[in-house]
């Protein structure tokens, strides 16, 4: 790229304030045309609020916006479409019941046929070999398919510069495959992509350039493909970043927590049931099961820690105990302890004191409680002893479980479970929207209990983070299990055909009848 | 300038309790304001209302008595609203634990004993906590909605009272009056303080928020019913049931109701009449919000409430305000509450309008 050329966006000391907190502090760096630029941090690094102020969803307070060198300010989502920018969001905007040419067209700005539509759509879809049948209707298509129609939508507009955030937390390892040959098809035609995410290697394998956040600021720009996932991940949290330590050989015990059978029926009309869920979990152990988010994963999470008891009781077995008619304080007292995704009012309650959220879950195991009436001085005592071990960050053990960080709020509820000395522990997504640091803190917690003899299973959509810390894992797909894979054995290939599973069949016609009759 | 709200890092304690006392300040300029343009003396009516009735000694006796059904009421309300279950028939629990008490006072009648009086509190309880239990059951079964059962009862309730007036408890010997018989010595609540109107139901209410207030604040009973009103996720994940806490919440509702009913009956009123409802009921809803759901603010807030009844009554005869005038006053309160709960959670920031135009 020559010098003479202007680049085709600009950011110039761009900074956006929320009460409390300074999102964005003098942010600049520019994109070239034709070049896949990442934008790279944690979660709240400021990511999303500089993307949004781009595609005209909020105004920078102070800063500049140029546009293939004209300062522009951008009011508007429409008058960004207009400019050239096209965004894709992480969460997609569609109707299930209507199809996809029906979609794209609602999302149009001005008005025009649906022949000439269609015939643009085709266009599109020839043009970087993208495969998508306008007429489907979007509740029989997968989650990978889905977000093509968002890509088509963006790409409809010719844009000149194209925002993915976080575009590939939903998909398998083929999908994201898919996507990256499309992204470097439109490089080339001149399209600046400008491409948000924490995944480091996909950033390598697919950006020319990176600019790395840190708390609202930027903190380094890089050529992905000269560094290592490592070094960007140091950048990323600006300080070392801890392996997980794990013994080289290990030796497991007996299987200690055993799904055998273990069936659910749906709830609702869109739910996924469970369908004879068999594992087992050995002392010693961390289990993995994958999947793509809502392939039953919050049933049997639900199942397996007695929110909802299900039956036959020998569908769930702890040691020898048959605890699937249980509910959460029985398998708790025999040491079954659970983590479920959601922090905020699910673990924790976010008007409660980190105290009062000790009592939660801890009551019993920790004598927080006796004889219905509840130990102040022992639950902040315990609360205290969490707030240590686990470096959460607060004022102490008086806050309210609201004002802590997401990471912070996790490793308080992970180590409310974790101090409990389970039997078994169940976790699903331990660092979801976790910063870096707190997460190695977590997977280090996780292997240390582990070491002890306690039975892990941890349900996770990062494949990743299961592939590091897990023994063995299965993948769930649409409510059924995958055999067990022994993880150092397992390719990606085949972890991620499991992943996709036979997308689109039963269960997908169900669903667009359902969709159909709804309206 | 424009006036922005800006969402508090954490709610803020002082407004917690500094709102309450905005909503009654607020309430008292806004009544003398409005009744000054209706052609009244407005200061002079808020004075007589909101001050009389605390100036005058003689008057004590009076709040007390106001205040206990409604801090009893109250109490019991706030459990259930903590746990997010919306009972607003306490009314309809009131009448119903009134009239239960009222038909053991009749069984009963010409016996004498110390029991007598016990067992008709346990009725007025026990029929309250019944009759709160047909919403729970609808709740819990059929997923009814509780405002609207609970408050349709309410009427039902009524209805009970009027024919049970005019023909089965009708006093044989009452000259036709649809009500029932004076109740005998042993039915009757005591006074607590001689040669004044205090009965026991006064200590009694006090007691009972005190109670409440180490259960809601001490015990798994009371952490499971806040749980279940803050998080139903959070609390079915740390093994509490929320059908059967909304079992618990909506009993303990009526009970309460049911008793302060008894109470009533058995006190200032000494036998059932038509005019038993008299809306601590549905007063006792602005009890319990204006004292933040907790049982001691319950306690000043029936207080309070108790002075707008009395100063009403005061303002009617001496200075000629419609009855409705405290109704006003009361629901002018709950409405500035709710309209100042927004400072708890969020602070009032004078923001300069920068547009992003000016800095581009």
């Amino acid at each position: 790229m020559s010098d003479d050329i202007k680049p085709r966006i600009e950011l110039k000391g761009i900074t956006k304030a929320f009460p409390g907190v300074l999102a964005n502090d003098a942010v600049s760096f520019k994109v070239e045309p034709g070049e896949i630029h990442a934008l790279l941090g944690e979660n709240g690094a400021g990511k999303s609020t500089l993307v949004k102020m781009i595609y005209g969803i909020m105004q920078p307070d102070a800063g500049d916006i140029v546009w293939d060198g004209e300062p522009v300010m951008v009011a508007n989502p429409k008058a960004a479409r207009k400019m050239g920018v096209g965004m894709v969001f992480q969460h997609f905007s569609l109707f299930e019941a209507m199809t996809v040419l029906e979609n794209i067209a609602l999302g149009m700005d001005g008005s025009i046929s649906q022949s000439k539509l269609e015939a643009k759509i085709r266009d599109v879809l020839h043009t970087y070999d993208l495969k998508l049948d306008p007429h489907r209707i979007v509740s029989t298509l997968s989650v990978g398919e889905r977000q093509r129609i968002e890509i088509v939508r963006a790409l409809l507009l010719e844009p000149q510069l194209l925002i993915m955030d976080e575009p590939t937390s939903v998909l398998t390892p083929q999908e994201v495959a898919q996507l990256f040959e499309t992204l470097r098809r439109l490089s080339k035609t001149g399209c600046s992509i400008l491409y948000i995410s924490h995944k480091l290697h996909e950033i390598r394998d697919l950006c020319d350039a990176a600019t790395i956040l840190r708390g609202g600021k930027v903190v380094g720009e890089c050529d992905p493909r000269k560094e290592t996932p490592t070094s960007m991940a140091e950048m990323m949290i600006g300080g070392n970043l801890k392996q997980i330590s794990k013994a080289a050989s290990r030796e497991f015990g007996d299987d200690r927590f055993i799904a055998d059978g273990l069936t659910i029926a749906g709830e609702g009309d869109f739910g996924v049931a469970l369908d004879d869920i068999c594992f087992a979990v050995r002392a010693g152990e961390i289990f993995g099961i994958a999947g793509v988010a809502g392939n039953g994963q919050n049933e049997l999470l639900l199942a397996l820690s007695g929110e909802e008891p299900s039956s036959p009781a020998d569908a769930i077995r702890l040691d020898s105990h048959a605890i699937a008619a249980m509910d959460a304080v029985g398998r708790r007292n025999l040491g079954l302890c659970a983590v479920p995704e959601e922090r905020n009012g699910h673990g924790a309650v976010v008007d409660f004191s980190l105290t009062d959220n000790t009592i939660l879950t801890a009551r019993d195991r920790m004598e927080l409680a006796s004889n219905g009436i509840v130990h102040g001085g022992a639950a902040t005592t315990f609360a205290g002893q969490i707030i240590d071990d686990f470096s959460v960050m607060t004022t102490g053990p008086g806050s309210l479980a609201g004002s802590l960080s997401g990471g912070n709020l996790q490793k308080f509820i992970m180590g409310r479970e974790i101090l409990q000395n389970p039997e078994v522990l169940i976790v699903s997504q331990p660092t979801w929207g976790v910063d870096a640091g707190a997460a190695a803190a977590i997977h280090q917690a996780l292997v240390d209990l582990a070491e002890n003899g306690s039975a892990i299973l941890v349900i996770s959509q990062d494949l990743d983070e299961l592939l590091a810390l897990c023994d063995r894992l299965a993948v769930i797909n649409e409510g059924r299990l995958s055999k067990t894979l022994n993880v150092g054995e397992a390719t990606i290939d085949e972890i991620g055909l499991l992943m996709g599973g036979v997308h689109g069949d039963p269960f997908a016609t169900a669903e667009m009848t359902e969709a159909v009759h709804a309206h | 300038m424009l006036i922005e709200l800006e969402k508090r890092k954490e709610p803020s304690k002082a407004m917690l309790y500094l709102t309450p006392v905005i909503a009654v300040i607020a309430t008292m300029l806004t009544g003398a304001i409005i009744f000054s343009l209706i052609g009244h003396d407005g200061f002079g009516a808020v004075a007589k209302i909101f001050l009389a009735p605390l100036l005058d000694t003689y008057k004590w006796q009076d709040l007390g008595v106001k205040a206990a059904p409604l801090i009893l009421i109250g109490v019991g309300l706030a459990i259930g609203f903590r746990a997010n279950v919306w009972n607003i028939g306490a009314e309809g629990q009131y009448i119903m634990g009134g009239l239960a008490g009222t038909g053991v006072a009749l069984a009963t009648w010409g016996m004498t004993g110390w029991w007598i009086l016990p067992l008709m509190c346990l009725a007025g309880i026990v029929g309250g906590a019944a009759y709160a239990g047909i919403p729970a059951f609808l709740k819990t079964r059929l997923n009814v909605n509780e405002i609207l059962s609970s408050l349709m009862l309410t009427y039902v309730a009524i209805q009970v009272l009027y024919y049970l007036m005019r023909g089965p408890w009708k006093d044989p010997d009452g000259f036709n009056f649809p009500q029932t018989r004076l109740f005998t010595d042993d039915q009757i609540l005591p006074t607590v303080i001689p040669s004044t109107v205090v009965h026991l139901g006064v200590p009694l209410a006090f007691l009972v928020a005190i109670i409440a207030w180490f259960v809601m604040s001490r015990s798994v009973f009371g952490f499971q019913i806040r749980v279940v009103g803050a998080a139903p996720a959070a609390a079915r994940y740390g093994g509490f049931n929320t059908n059967k806490t909304i079992w618990a919440a909506l009993l303990a509702g009526g009970g309460l109701a049911g008793f302060a009913g008894i109470l009533e009956a058995a006190g200032p009123f000494g036998q059932m009449v038509p005019q038993f409802p008299t809306g601590y009921g549905f007063t006792a809803i602005i009890v319990a919000f204006l004292g933040r759901l907790h049982p001691i603010g319950i306690v000043l807030a029936g207080i309070i409430l108790a002075i707008t009844y009395v100063g009403g009554e005061l303002a009617q005869s001496s200075i000629g305000l419609p009855a409705a005038a405290t109704g006003v006053f009361q629901a002018m309160m709950l409405f500035f509450l709710l309209a100042t709960d927004v400072l708890v959670k969020y602070r009032i920031k004078l923001a300069s309008a920068v547009k992003a135009g000016d800095a581009a």
